[in-house]
C-alpha cells in the first residue's frame, strides 16, 4: 500500500506510457482500446483515493529530481508532492477521466481515429496529473502546457472539419496568451527566489518587496485566466465545444478549465500577501459569472448553454478567491466537476441519441430517455442550487465567504446564481419536456453510456455533505453553513427556474420586440467578445502581417532568395572568362600573384 | 649589386619570353634563359665566398644540379613538343587551349 503511494510519478508515467501503447496499437486492440485506456485514469483515481484514506496532511510524500542545472545559479527541479489538494483533485480527474472514457466507448463508437482519440485521452490524464502533483511551479508548467496540447488535440479530433480546426487553434492561442504570464511569473520568481519549488517560493513570499509579490501574483493570475475562460480570455471556450461532447465533459468542464483556480489555490500563500491581486481575481470572476450567466440565457445549442454555464461557474469560484476563501473555491471545483460532467455527458446522450444539438430540434426526451432525462433534473438542480444537492452548498459556501467580505459583488453573484437557474430551467424545459420537435427517432444509449451518468449524479446529489470532509483534507477552513444566505439562494434558485420554465414554454413574445432581439443577439455571442478581438486584436495583427509580408517577405527576403540565382549566374560568367585555357594567361596571373605577395610581404616586413 | 641587376633582369626577360611566345618551342628556349639566369645567380654567389652556415661548395654543387635539371628538362620538353607535333600538328599555344571555363 505504501509502496504503492511511494511511487507518485506512477500517476504520471503509467498514463503517459498507456498513451504510447494506445497511439501505437490502436489498430491492433480495436474494441479493446477504451479497456485499456481506462487503466490509466484508474490508476490515478485509485492512487489519489488512497492518499485520501491513507491521511495527507501537510505533504507527507514528496520526492525531486534535479532536471536542469542553470550556470551557478543552482538548478530546476521538478518533483512531486501529494497532499490533501493534491488528491482531492487527482480523485477529480482519475474519476472524470474513466467516466468519459467509459462513455466514450458508446459515444465514439464507430468514429474513424479513435487510437488516436484514447491516446490523447490517455496524455491528457497523463499531463494533468503531472500538473497537480507537481512539487513546484516548474512541473506545474509543464503539466500545464501538456493539457493544452491535449485541448488542441482533442478539439480538434474531427480536424476534417474546418470549423473544428479553426476552434483548437483559437482555443490554444487564446490560453497562450495566459501562459506567457504564467512563464513571466515563473520568471520573475526565479530571479527573486532562485527556486521555483512550491517549499521554497512560499517560504520567501513574505520577505519579497509587495511590489515584487504583486506582480507575480497577477502574472500567474493571467495564466489562470487564460485557463480557466476568465473574462477577457473566456472567447475559446464556447468554440471549444467543436470538439467531442466527451472531451467537453473532461477538458472544458471538470479538470483542465479547473486548472487556473487550482493554480490560484495553490499559490495561495503568494496571492494572500497581494490584497491587490485579491482584488483583481474577485472583480475578474464577479464579472465573469455574471456575463457568462447572461450569455447562456439565450443560447440555441445545448452545448453553447453549458460551455457558458462553466464560464460562469469558474466564475464563481475565482470570486471566492479573491475573497480569500479558496477551501469554498475548491469544494465548488469538486461539486461543479461531478454535476457538469453530469450535464456534458448528458448532452452527449441526448446528442448522440436526437442527433442534433439545437435546442430547437429537441423536446419531450425525458419519456424517450428516461436515464438521462433523471440525471439530468439532478445535474440541472445541482447547478441551480437546490438544497440538498450539491451545487447547493459549494454555492453557498461561496456566497456566504464573498457577502461576509463584499456585499457589493455578493448582489451581482445572487443576479448570477438567479440567472443560472433561469437558463437552466430553460435549457431542461426546452430539450426534455413538451413535445419532440425533431424529426429523428430519439433513444437511450447503452449501458456504457447510462453507467457514468448514474455514477455522476449520485455525486452530484450527495457530494454536498462532504463538505466538512473536503475542508478538512485540503486544510481549509470551513464556513459555516449560514441560514439567511442559504434560504435567499434558494428562493433566488426556485424563483429562476420557474421564471426559466415559464419563458421556455411560451413561444417567445417576449424575446419578439426589436429592442429585446437586439441584446439578446448580443448576448448570444456571448457580449460581442469575438467580434472585439477580431476588431482590437486580430486587424491591427493582420495589418501589421500584410506589411511585413508585402515588404520584409516579398521585397527583402524574396529579393534575397530570387536574387540569388541571378548573382551567381553574373558572378560565374565573370569568372568564366578567366578560365579561357590560354596557359601563358594563367601562368602571367600566377607572376602577377607572386609579385603582388613579395611586395606585400615586403612591405609589412619591412619595420623587422 | 650588378650581378643581381643582371640575373634578374635575365630572369624577367625569360619570364616575358615564356607569358608572351605563342611557340612552345619559344617558350622552352625561354625556360632555358630563366634556368640560365638562376645558374648566373649562383655562381656568382659562389664567387663572392661560401655563405655562413653552408658546407664548402655547397652553392657550387646547387649550381651544377641546375645545369643538369635544365638538361633533363630540354630533353623531356623537346620530346613532348615533337608528340605534341605529330599529334595536333601545331606547336602553337593559343591552337591548343583545349581546357575552357
Amino acid at each position: 500500500m505504501s509502496g504503492f503511494l511511494d511511487s507518485g510519478w506512477s500517476v504520471v508515467m503509467l498514463p503517459l506510457a498507456l498513451a504510447v501503447v494506445v497511439a501505437v496499437s490502436g489498430r491492433l486492440l480495436g474494441r479493446l482500446t477504451p479497456a485499456v485506456a481506462i487503466v490509466a485514469p484508474v490508476w490515478v483515481l485509485a492512487y489519489g483515493a488512497l492518499s485520501l484514506v491513507e491521511g495527507v496532511h501537510g505533504s507527507a510524500r514528496a520526492d525531486s529530481v534535479e532536471w536542469l542545472t542553470i550556470g551557478g545559479a543552482g538548478g530546476l527541479t521538478v518533483g512531486w508532492a501529494v497532499d490533501g489538494l493534491t488528491a482531492v483533485m487527482l480523485v477529480v480527474v482519475g474519476l472524470v477521466a474513466a467516466l468519459v472514457v467509459m462513455f466514450s466507448a458508446g459515444y465514439m463508437h464507430g468514429e474513424n481515429g479513435l487510437p488516436r482519440y484514447y491516446a490523447a485521452l490517455c496524455l491528457f490524464t497523463a499531463a494533468m496529473s503531472m500538473l497537480v502533483v507537481a512539487d513546484g511551479l516548474v512541473g506545474l508548467f509543464i503539466g500545464w502546457e501538456l493539457v493544452g496540447t491535449c485541448s488542441y488535440l482533442l478539439i480538434g479530433f474531427w480536424f476534417t472539419r474546418p470549423a473544428a480546426a479553426k476552434a483548437a487553434v483559437k482555443a490554444f492561442l487564446t490560453t497562450r496568451v495566459g501562459d506567457v504570464g504564467l512563464l513571466l511569473a515563473l520568471a520573475l520568481l526565479w530571479r527573486e527566489v532562485g527556486d521555483l519549488s512550491y517549499s521554497a517560493v512560499f517560504a520567501a513570499a513574505p520577505s519579497l518587496a509587495p511590489g515584487i509579490v504583486t506582480a507575480a501574483s497577477l502574472l500567474l493570475l493571467v495564466g489562470a485566466v487564460g485557463k480557466s475562460a476568465q473574462f477577457p480570455l473566456q472567447i475559446w471556450l464556447p468554440d471549444a465545444m467543436e470538439g467531442p461532447t466527451t472531451v467537453s465533459a473532461l477538458i472544458h468542464a471538470a479538470t483542465m478549465v479547473a486548472a487556473g483556480v487550482f493554480l490560484v489555490a495553490r499559490a495561495w500563500p503568494l496571492f494572500s500577501l497581494s490584497s491587490e491581486a485579491l482584488a483583481v481575481t474577485l472583480a475578474i470572476g464577479g464579472v465573469t459569472a455574471v456575463g457568462a450567466a447572461a450569455a447562456a440565457l439565450v443560447q440555441s445549442d445545448i452545448k453553447k448553454v453549458l460551455a457558458y454555464s462553466t464560464i460562469s461557474q469558474l466564475g464563481f469560484m475565482f470570486a471566492a478567491l479573491g475573497v480569500g476563501a479558496w477551501g469554498a473555491a475548491i469544494f465548488h471545483l469538486v461539486t461543479h466537476a461531478a454535476f457538469k460532467a453530469l450535464l456534458f455527458l448528458g448532452s452527449g446522450s441526448v446528442i448522440h441519441g436526437s442527433g442534433t444539438q439545437e435546442l430547437e430540434e429537441m423536446g419531450g426526451l425525458f419519456r424517450k430517455m428516461p436515464v438521462t432525462g433523471t440525471t439530468w433534473l439532478i445535474g440541472a438542480g445541482a447547478l441551480a442550487g437546490l438544497p440538498p444537492l450539491a451545487g447547493f452548498f459549494s454555492k453557498d459556501e461561496i456566497l456566504h465567504d464573498v457577502a461576509g467580505a463584499e456585499p457589493m459583488w455578493a448582489a451581482i453573484l445572487f443576479g448570477a446564481s438567479l440567472m443560472t437557474a433561469f437558463y437552466i430551467a430553460r435549457t431542461t424545459r426546452l430539450a426534455f419536456f413538451d413535445v419532440y420537435r425533431g424529426s429523428g427517432h430519439p433513444h437511450e444509449g447503452g449501458w456504457s453510456m447510462r453507467i457514468p451518468l448514474i455514477i455522476l449524479a449520485a455525486f452530484a446529489g450527495g457530494l454536498g455533505f462532504a463538505a466538512a470532509s473536503v475542508a478538512d483534507v485540503v486544510g481549509a477552513h470551513q464556513g459555516s453553513l449560514d441560514l439567511r444566505i442559504a434560504l435567499a439562494s434558494t428562493l433566488f434558485a426556485v424563483a429562476g427556474l420557474l421564471a426559466g420554465w415559464k419563458v421556455a414554454g411560451i413561444d417567445h413574445p417576449a424575446f419578439a420586440r426589436p429592442s429585446f432581439e437586439r441584446l439578446a443577439s448580443l448576448m448570444r455571442t456571448g457580449w460581442g467578445a469575438d467580434t472585439l478581438v477580431e476588431r482590437a486584436v486580430l486587424s491591427p495583427v493582420i495589418g501589421v502581417s500584410r506589411v511585413l509580408y508585402d515588404f520584409v517577405d516579398r521585397r527583402v527576403v524574396d529579393g534575397i532568395a530570387e536574387g540569388a540565382a541571378p548573382g551567381a549566374r553574373g558572378l560565374g560568367r565573370v569568372f568564366t572568362s578567366l578560365q579561357s585555357g590560354d596557359a601563358q594567361w594563367y601562368a602571367t596571373m600566377l607572376g602577377a600573384g607572386a609579385v603582388a605577395l613579395l611586395a606585400l610581404v615586403s612591405y609589412v616586413g619591412r619595420g623587422l | 649589386m650588378s650581378l643581381l641587376v643582371i640575373t634578374v633582369g635575365l630572369f624577367s626577360l625569360g619570364l616575358y619570353g615564356v607569358l608572351t611566345r605563342r611557340d612552345l618551342v619559344a617558350i622552352l628556349a625561354s625556360i632555358e634563359v630563366m634556368l640560365g639566369s638562376a645558374t648566373l645567380l649562383l655562381v656568382g654567389l659562389a664567387a663572392a665566398g661560401t655563405p655562413v652556415g653552408a658546407h664548402e661548395g655547397a652553392v657550387e654543387a646547387t649550381g651544377v644540379m641546375v645545369i643538369v635539371l635544365a638538361a633533363a628538362e630540354a630533353a623531356v620538353g623537346l620530346a613532348l613538343v615533337i608528340s605534341v607535333a605529330r599529334r595536333f600538328k601545331t606547336t602553337r599555344v593559343d591552337e591548343l587551349a583545349e581546357v575552357k571555363g
